[in-house]
């Protein structure tokens, strides 16, 4: 059986359709739609949450979604350890729910922000990132005005040393670099994962690089660990 | 008369128009049948002024699926079972009263007119004027309007594909924001804004509040002093609430229980339901005591005023009701049925049992139009025939490339474009700053529509008939260079006082210029607007048309960007025999303006060598004969060069000699030139398409390292030209990052 992915939609969510054809016309999986308003994720392997403006981002982004009926299960399917994936408004969502430790505040420079971006994978490992190798550089987009990743010194130290910082902005070379964090997060921080690695949420958005014409495919490395993940068979690179 | 001047003027109707309506009516008009009239007579909704020209405009060809001006938008096919349905739309007003909500509302008011087709709005672009950069209301205005523009744009979750903007000093107290949208529609999907006898009017999405009211007949009708004085009647968007009534609307369209769809713009209500029953030939009974608000006390003349944001207009069957409420239920939406539309031509509107209006919908829906005759400009004597100031010292071409290239006019515009989400809905093949027009493919199909929108108030101002020609030749000119057939475009005429035999006369010879170049050309225009009364203590804008286009690639894999693919690729000019400056060219072009100062000369077009022109760009791109494609536009045949290896990352040596004035040659703007590099090999090939087309090319050199140089002309490092093209706007806006 093809691993099922559940692609979450709350109201204002608008990457729901490029995740939908990225996971099954270009990578071949099986997903769903499941509506806000869905209490249960029975038959699912995997859940992403995509980007999009739910709720509108009135109060604070993913204040509002952290309360929707499905997100109970949600916080379950993460506790038994089933594979999460927030990107842009998802990643917000989940530290909104307490998924991930952290907090996504306005931009430094208080503009929205559409533009290609490079990333370090900093951690090359299942679920999310194994097919990539360690270290490497990937370019994928991002497209938001809420991505400045702040967590308090002693958390920021703790996630570190577990390796839950998942992917940082980074220069050409992968090293730190003047003008290459968009945003102003903390120590660059693109992405991160719970302590048991089997929640990610990124700001980027993979589902935008999944086929040339679009760009490039960094995107789809993401989507490739996943399934190898779930099948149980070593990621093809 | 019992009526009041002032009454009169808040409504923005003459005495003779008032005198019409009593002869209409057979009596005089109560409070509510004024404001009815007053909203659907105002030059907004009822085009009096323009009508008679926009006649003149060629509305159908091959492809146009629908009458320009009966609907919402204009709808073309493009093949594979596919039809693009587009339109543009004025919010000048507003943005100079509120610019972020008067342009977010703009964005807003597109969409829906979009959505009301039944069709997925897949993109959006905007045409922006201000006054010069460093006024501080400029300023202002520039950051609310663009902030205005992402806050909704990206919210709503529809790709910000293109657009341009332009300072002049004439747009100081009168910016120009109009925007664009663009739907996809499957064939057999098109929904109609007409409400046949027996359907059911159900309104859903925002309740009704006092915002926005006599936004069509003040604020867009007329010209105002103050913009203190106006600003209740800007609206205020919400684009979370439009987003959710995109997506239930499109599921009730689906869901096949419509008659039809409006959406809720200028005059509110008023305009749409009654609209909506004009179309049908039918009448409507409607009840305001049933249109949900969210304030009280508001009166029934309130009500069918209110321009309050983020409503849709459903024309349900009936019967089919409780399914389109239970669709609008599950997106956290509410539809209140209002009314119906019955057989006869009267609009009776009740507040519960008491009757409050009852008028002929023929009378309310066909304003009076007018054609007050055009008195040419007196200053075009002076400026049409001014002496040209003298060229610079040759030495200089270099560091005037690099000035020039800076220009708030011309610099780069990533630090707009970049706020604009411009990937979401993973269409975007060709994204802003890579080309002339961006390109979105379709998806199920291996086709590809590239859509552009262009205009140039200073050509329109030195000669308005040439303007509009070269605006619709532009705007088709940038989707031609992606390689796509254009195949239709909109307009949006952004004029002054039309009671001056001035602007009037702008506003017909432009009208003239537009009709003509579309003929020309062989696109129709399927739909537009019309912004009258852009001015300020009396001094009226430049007349600015804007155009939007639309063009269609066979196959999405032929497209063209403009900048330079790779080294040792041969550049060539296409459009001209050899690089020869004319003093002429120089008419009206941003070097004349921004280096020396001057505003002067007369724009002209050759039509037939821009269709040429663009038949021989949409060929070579078919035959994949081109590496790059780039029009050759603002800051002339140097600045597409410097641009194309901006673009591309890619320098070039040119050795074409410079025969004329030099300065002309090299930033002069005459017209139906592009700037291509194509691959050695393909040089037979190429040349012998353009001989076939009868278009003149000229080989300028050859791609490649890091300078841009021409031989006894000028050697610039890219590094240098990058500096100015990409800090020019920021700098120019004293905006920092």
């Amino acid at each position: 059986m093809a691993p099922r992915f559940a692609i979450v939609v709350f109201p204002g969510t608008w990457s729901d359709r490029d995740w939908m054809r990225a996971l099954t016309e270009v990578a071949g999986a099986e997903a769903e739609y499941v509506f806000h308003l869905e209490r249960s994720l029975r038959g699912f392997d995997a859940v992403i949450l995509p980007g999009g403006f739910s709720y509108g981002d009135y109060l604070r982004p993913g204040a509002i979604a952290r309360f929707s009926p499905i997100m109970p299960s949600i916080a379950e399917f993460a506790r038994a350890g089933g594979p999460v994936l927030g990107s842009c408004n998802g990643f917000q969502v989940l530290c909104e729910a307490g998924l991930l430790p952290g907090a996504l505040m306005r931009n430094r420079h208080l503009e929205f922000r559409c533009q290609p971006q490079l990333l370090r994978v900093e951690r090359a490992t299942p679920p999310f990132t194994s097919a990539a190798a360690p270290g490497q550089v990937i370019s994928v987009p991002i497209s938001h005005g809420d991505g400045n990743y702040y967590a308090d010194d002693d958390t920021l130290a703790r996630m570190e040393a577990n390796g839950q910082v998942a992917l940082r902005y980074c220069g050409a070379d992968g090293l730190p670099a003047s003008g290459a964090n968009p945003n102003g997060s903390r120590a660059d921080i693109a992405g991160v994962t719970n302590e048991a690695g089997n929640v990610l949420g990124l700001m980027p958005h993979p589902e935008r690089v999944v086929e040339e014409a679009l760009g490039g495919v960094d995107g789809l490395l993401f989507i490739r660990s996943m399934l190898a993940a779930l099948s149980g068979s070593p990621a093809a690179v | 008369m019992s009526v009041s001047q002032e009454q009169l003027d808040a409504i923005a109707l003459s005495r003779a128009e008032y005198e019409l309506i009593v002869r209409k009516l057979d009596r005089e008009p109560n409070e509510v049948e004024l404001g009815l009239f007053g909203a659907l007579w105002s030059e907004h909704c009822g085009y009096k002024h323009s009508k008679p020209l926009l006649r003149l405009l060629p509305t159908t060809g091959a492809g146009v699926q629908i009458e320009a001006g009966s609907e919402n938008a204009g709808v073309v096919d493009v093949g594979d079972g596919l039809s693009v349905v587009f339109k543009v739309e004025s919010h000048n007003h507003p943005s100079a009263v509120e610019p972020y909500q008067g342009a977010a509302t703009g964005v807003g008011g597109i969409i829906r007119d979009i959505l009301a087709m039944g069709a997925r709005p897949v993109a959006l672009l905007n045409s922006l004027r201000f006054g010069p950069p460093d006024d501080p209301r400029t300023r202002r205005l520039f950051e609310g309007v663009v902030a205005g523009i992402s806050g909704y744009g990206n919210c709503v979750g529809v790709p910000d594909v293109g657009g341009e903007v332009v300072f002049d000093p004439s747009y100081a107290a009168n910016p120009l924001v109009n925007a664009m949208c663009v739907g996809i529609l499957p064939q057999g999907g098109l929904v109609r804004a007409a409400a046949p006898p027996g359907s059911t009017l159900m309104l859903a999405g925002a309740p009704a509040g006092r915002d926005g009211i006599h936004g069509a007949s003040g604020l867009a009708s007329r010209t105002f002093e103050d913009d203190r004085e106006m600003r209740p009647t800007v609206q205020v968007g919400d684009p979370f609430l439009e987003k959710v009534l995109i997506e239930a609307c499109l599921e009730i369209a689906a869901s096949g229980c419509l008659e039809g769809m409006q959406d809720l713009g200028a005059a509110g209500l008023t305009s749409s339901a009654i609209e909506s029953a004009h179309r049908a030939g039918a009448g409507l009974e409607l009840d305001v005591a049933r249109v949900p608000r969210r304030e009280s006390g508001m009166t029934p003349y309130e009500v069918m005023l209110s321009e309050s944001q983020e409503r849709m207009l459903l024309i349900v069957k009936p019967g089919r009701e409780p399914e389109a409420e239970a669709i609008l239920e599950r997106w956290g939406l509410h539809g209140a049925v209002i009314g119906l539309a019955v057989e006869g031509g009267a609009v009776r509107i009740f507040d519960g049992a008491e009757p409050v209006a009852d008028a002929p919908v023929s009378a309310l829906a066909d304003a009076p139009q007018y054609r007050p005759g055009g008195a040419r400009p007196f200053y075009f004597d002076a400026l049409q025939n001014a002496p040209y100031p003298p060229p610079l010292d040759a030495s200089e071409a270099g560091p005037l490339l690099v000035r020039l290239l800076g220009s708030p006019n011309i610099a780069s515009r990533r630090p707009i474009y970049r706020r604009y989400d411009h990937e979401v809905q993973t269409n975007t093949l060709i994204k802003p700053g890579a080309a002339d027009a961006a390109v979105l493919r379709l998806r199920g199909s291996e086709r590809a529509i590239a859509v552009a929108i262009d205009g140039n108030g200073r050509a329109a101002y030195l000669d308005p008939y040439a303007g509009g020609a070269r605006a619709v030749a532009e705007a088709c000119r940038n989707v031609a260079a992606t390689g796509a057939k254009p195949l239709a475009v909109t307009d949006c005429l952004n004029f002054g006082d039309p009671q001056k035999p001035e602007v009037y006369y702008q506003l017909e010879q432009c009208v003239r210029g537009i009709a003509d170049a579309c003929a020309a050309l062989g696109v129709p225009v399927v739909s537009g607007n019309v912004s009258l009364y852009n001015e300020t203590r009396g001094e009226p804008i430049h007349p600015t048309p804007i155009i939007g286009a639309v063009g269609v690639l066979a196959r999405a894999d032929d497209r063209l960007a403009a900048g330079f693919a790779a080294p040792g690729d041969l550049v060539y000019l296409l459009g001209a025999p050899g690089v020869r400056g004319e003093e002429a060219d120089l008419a009206g072009s941003e070097y004349l303006a921004f280096c020396l100062g001057q505003v002067s000369g007369r724009p002209v077009i050759d039509l037939n060598a821009e269709a040429r022109l663009q038949a021989l760009l949409a060929r070579l791109a078919e035959n994949r004969a081109l590496r790059s494609a780039h029009d050759c536009s603002d800051g002339g045949l140097a600045v597409a060069v410097a641009e194309s290896a901006l673009i591309g990352g890619v320098g070039a040596a040119l050795d074409a000699p410079v025969e004329g004035r030099w300065d002309a040659a090299l930033f002069g703007e005459a017209a139906s030139r592009a700037i291509v590099s194509l691959a050695p090999g393909k040089e037979t090939e190429a040349l012998a398409l353009a001989r076939e087309a009868s278009v003149p090319a000229a080989k300028l050199g050859v791609t490649g390292g890091a300078r841009l140089t021409w031989r006894g002309v000028l050697d610039e490092p890219l590094e240098a030209l990058r500096a100015s093209w990409e800090g020019g706007l920021n700098a120019a806006l004293g905006r920092t990052g």
